[in-house]
């Protein structure tokens, strides 16, 4: 099993703690995972993205050019990253931000509203939790109790009091698919 | 699942992995991309635990002058910085290697020259390997191509510095530093008591006692007959270096036809375009030099003799080809794959390399 | 009375201190920088801390002082002593550290290390020789050159539109909270000399003590470098050097001195 992973999105949308969290969950299932991500000003309100690799071998690049999946929350990835995804791929995306839909016909394309779930649940910093939830829903390359563990694992202490909201968050992202 | 494994960044490795070796000393100031190293150890605040000195200097010619201090008297020290950091600590370099003093130098190198880019890039490989500063003296150099060895060298560094007292450099790029992989940091060490330094460390400013005579760090020596001798001894250390530390990496050598040449990360993009171009029929193999000096010349030579041609793929404008070219001897056509400023390739760029400069086709090209 | 009866051990008042070594300094005549080896070598010895000092060099004339004075040394590139001292210390923090350094590697290449350290309160002593020229590389402008004062590189005289102000250094170090300790000293007579040796002994207790940064300037003359004799250079520093750089203590217990401005 091999899983090359991109989210991509603005900076502050919680890219890469999303990359992060998904990378601790692989970490707790004993799997090889590399975490690379774009780096610099960029994470500071221009367009940030982690590539994830989850696999049961050793990983050669952290950096591919092609991805199983692909996680995207703006329409600036959306035009870098739609070509990028491999035959049979996945594309999960947020339609809010975006104006020109994903038109690729070989690949499984998930419309996920997290925007909207994240106003519903009153939770606007669970965004990026309800959408890894929907990545878990279609691809359980870990299972939620790796998440879980990963986030204790991930968080300082004095933050475990947010677990719970997150596990809400990441239950409601694979409730909507 | 084992505790000890944790995720981490490079950068965080290095100074987790400094903490656990038993380091004296650290004196960093913050570049992009490896303020992660500082940041960290300020964090773990060893000075409470192992009694580390952790500093944040005022500049990276007084971090490399606090450590070519801390140096001197045996302490085990280290700095770290990125490409236009390390040319400000040039000079101080010099003096470390000119005074035989061991230290730990970490360049996360990116994109250059001059300001550049916070980016990755292997463009420091001449300065690191050819000198640097002024004089004719070598840093030993490892090139971490993954997080664990960016924990690893850390302790592989001080110990090659020690057995030689000479500076070593840890010339890392954006990629490794700033990657997260899983890591197993190394078993807790003491730091070395203030005994253990006089008796291993003779030379070192301990203090002038009765038994010994006054000990004096000076790379300045004005009689030029005793400064040849000193350089002599100095390239007498090298030589010895070059004979024992050599440090390599064979992926698929045996049977390869065409040879990759890479080190750090992009040996890794590398080693997933060897894995592809074997899928695709297409018997490569990497060579990834570990010690970038001493360099694998003669790795590299026997690697090649039965290969068709030989790709050495840098972030750079093509520096290190000129070590493989040395070491072929124009018996193996080089060819050079880089890219620069920041630009990070993909296994398929690589693969794309082959097919321009040798004309190697990859029926059922995946990637 | 015989030769052997007055050179006798008994009627000795005054030997080369222990810790002095018996080499040929290769200072000039008149130059101020032996009379501070003396002092500094007697401190040590007094205080009984040969075992216990780690000193730094500059580069400038006093580059050789590690083959004076018989401690640990460590010889600083140009400027960065006070960097090396900074964790020579803190690596050790029960050695005295000590700096010695000019006032071209002081106040003109070293002037950002000697402001930071200070700055940190680094417990350490800098023993700072202003002559106001460059000795070593030929009698260039230094940072604190006075004005109309000629050197091998203002040979016209420094003038300050062209070449900046004299950088009165240890005034703007006695402003940082990290000095503990900052004083004027010169060594051209035996009043000043035991001034100068006391205001050193000073500096070491406090860096000792953790006290902070203690500098001691001591104004000195250069008499190769300013073109006079040993005695013409004495007079000459008293008329201008002292004018610019009045000797006393400028900060003391952590407090600025009013008068010193």
């Amino acid at each position: 099993m091999k899983e090359e992973i991109i989210i991509a999105g603005f900076g502050g949308q919680g890219v890469l703690s999303m990359g992060k969290i998904l990378a601790y969950a692989a970490l707790m299932n004993d799997m090889e995972v590399t975490w690379m991500p774009s780096y610099g000003p960029e994470q500071r309100g221009g367009t940030a993205n982690v590539t994830v690799i989850i696999s049961d071998e050793e990983i050669s690049s952290p950096i591919v050019d092609t991805y199983d999946t692909a996680v995207i929350l703006n329409q600036q990835s959306l035009d870098k990253f739609e070509s990028h995804i491999k035959p049979g791929g996945t594309l999960i995306y947020d339609p809010y931000g975006i104006h020109r839909s994903p038109a690729r016909t070989d690949i499984n394309i998930v419309k996920v509203n997290a925007m909207d779930a994240s106003i519903e649940l009153g939770n606007a910093k669970g965004y990026n939790m309800i959408l890894l939830g929907a990545l878990l829903k279609l691809k359980p390359v870990v299972s939620l109790d790796d998440v879980l563990r990963g986030l204790k694992k991930a968080l300082p202490e004095r933050h475990h009091h947010l677990i719970p909201a997150n596990e809400q968050a990441i239950l409601k992202g694979m409730s909507l698919l | 699942m084992n505790e000890d494994i944790r995720l981490m960044k490079g950068n965080e490795a290095i100074a987790h992995a400094a903490v656990r070796y038993g380091v004296d000393g650290y004196f960093g100031y913050p570049i992009t991309p490896q303020s992660e190293v500082l940041e960290t150890l300020e964090a773990l605040m060893p000075w409470e635990t192992t009694g580390m000195v952790v500093l944040q200097a005022e500049s990276e010619i007084s971090s490399i002058n606090m450590v070519y201090g801390g140096a001197a008297t045996g302490k085990a020290v280290m700095t770290s910085s990125s490409s236009p950091g390390v040319s400000l600590m040039q000079e101080g370099i010099s003096y470390l290697a000119a005074s035989e003093l061991p230290a730990l130098i970490v360049n996360v190198m990116r994109g250059g020259p001059g300001l550049g880019t916070i980016h990755p890039s292997q463009s420091d490989y001449f300065q690191a390997t050819k000198g640097g500063g002024h004089g004719d003296y070598h840093l030993i150099v490892l090139a971490p191509s993954s997080v664990q060895e960016m924990a690893d060298f850390v302790g592989l560094g001080f110990d090659l510095a020690f057995k030689y007292r000479t500076p070593a450099m840890i010339l890392a790029d954006g990629v490794v530093g700033q990657m997260m992989e899983k890591v197993v940091l190394p078993e807790q060490r003491q730091r070395r008591t203030a005994e253990e330094i006089r008796t291993q460390c003779p030379w070192a400013l301990t203090g002038k006692t009765a038994d010994r005579k006054r000990n004096v760090v000076t790379s300045l020596e004005l009689d030029s007959a005793i400064m040849e001798k000193n350089n002599e001894r100095f390239q007498r250390t090298y030589k010895e270096i070059e004979a024992n530390e050599v440090r390599y990496q064979g992926y698929h050598l045996d049977d390869a036809e065409y040879l990759i040449v890479a080190f750090g990360s992009m040996a890794r993009i590398c080693l997933k375009a060897v894995e592809e171009a074997r899928k695709a029929g297409v018997k490569i193999g990497l060579l990834r030099p570990i010690t970038l000096w001493p360099f694998p010349y003669e790795a590299i030579c026997k690697a090649s003799e039965n290969a068709k041609g030989i790709l050495v793929a840098e972030l750079n404008a093509g520096q290190m080809i000129e070590d493989v070219r040395l070491a072929v001897h124009d018996n193996v056509p080089v060819e050079h794959f880089g890219r620069m400023g920041g630009i990070v390739p993909n296994p398929a760029e690589v693969l794309g390399a082959f097919t321009d400069k040798f004309g190697v086709k990859f029926n059922d090209q995946t990637n | 009375m015989e030769l052997n009866q007055i050179i006798n051990p008994a009627n000795r008042v005054y030997a080369r201190p222990a810790l002095l070594d018996d080499n040929t300094m290769h200072y000039c005549p008149g130059c101020s920088h032996g009379v501070v080896h003396k002092i500094i070598a007697e401190i040590i010895e007094e205080m009984g801390l040969q075992e216990n000092t780690i000193g730094v060099a500059p580069v400038g004339c006093a580059v050789f002082a590690y083959n004076y004075i018989d401690v640990d040394w460590v010889e600083a590139a140009h400027g960065r002593a006070p960097a090396l001292a900074s964790a020579i210390q803190r690596l050790n923090p029960e050695k005295l550290v000590f700096t010695y350094q000019g006032d071209g590697d002081l106040a003109a290449i070293g002037t950002a290390e000697t402001i930071h350290a200070a700055n940190r309160g680094e417990n350490i002593a800098i023993i700072f020789i202003n002559n106001a020229i460059y000795g070593m590389t030929g009698g260039q402008m230094a940072p604190t050159t006075l004005e109309g004062q000629k050197t091998a590189t203002t040979p016209y005289g420094r003038r300050v539109d062209l070449n900046g102000y004299p950088l009165n250094i240890s005034n703007l170090l006695a402003q940082l909270d990290g000095t503990h300790y900052v004083t004027r000293q010169a060594v051209h007579t035996a009043a000043t000399v035991r001034k100068a040796k006391s205001a050193i002994k000073k500096a070491f207790q406090n860096a000792l003590a953790g006290k902070g940064t203690s500098v001691v300037e001591v104004v000195g003359t250069c008499s190769s470098g300013w073109k006079m004799t040993p005695d013409a250079s004495n007079k000459w520093m008293e008329q201008h050097m002292f004018e610019k750089y009045p000797l006393g203590d400028l900060k003391d217990a952590g407090e600025i001195i009013p008068k010193s401005k």
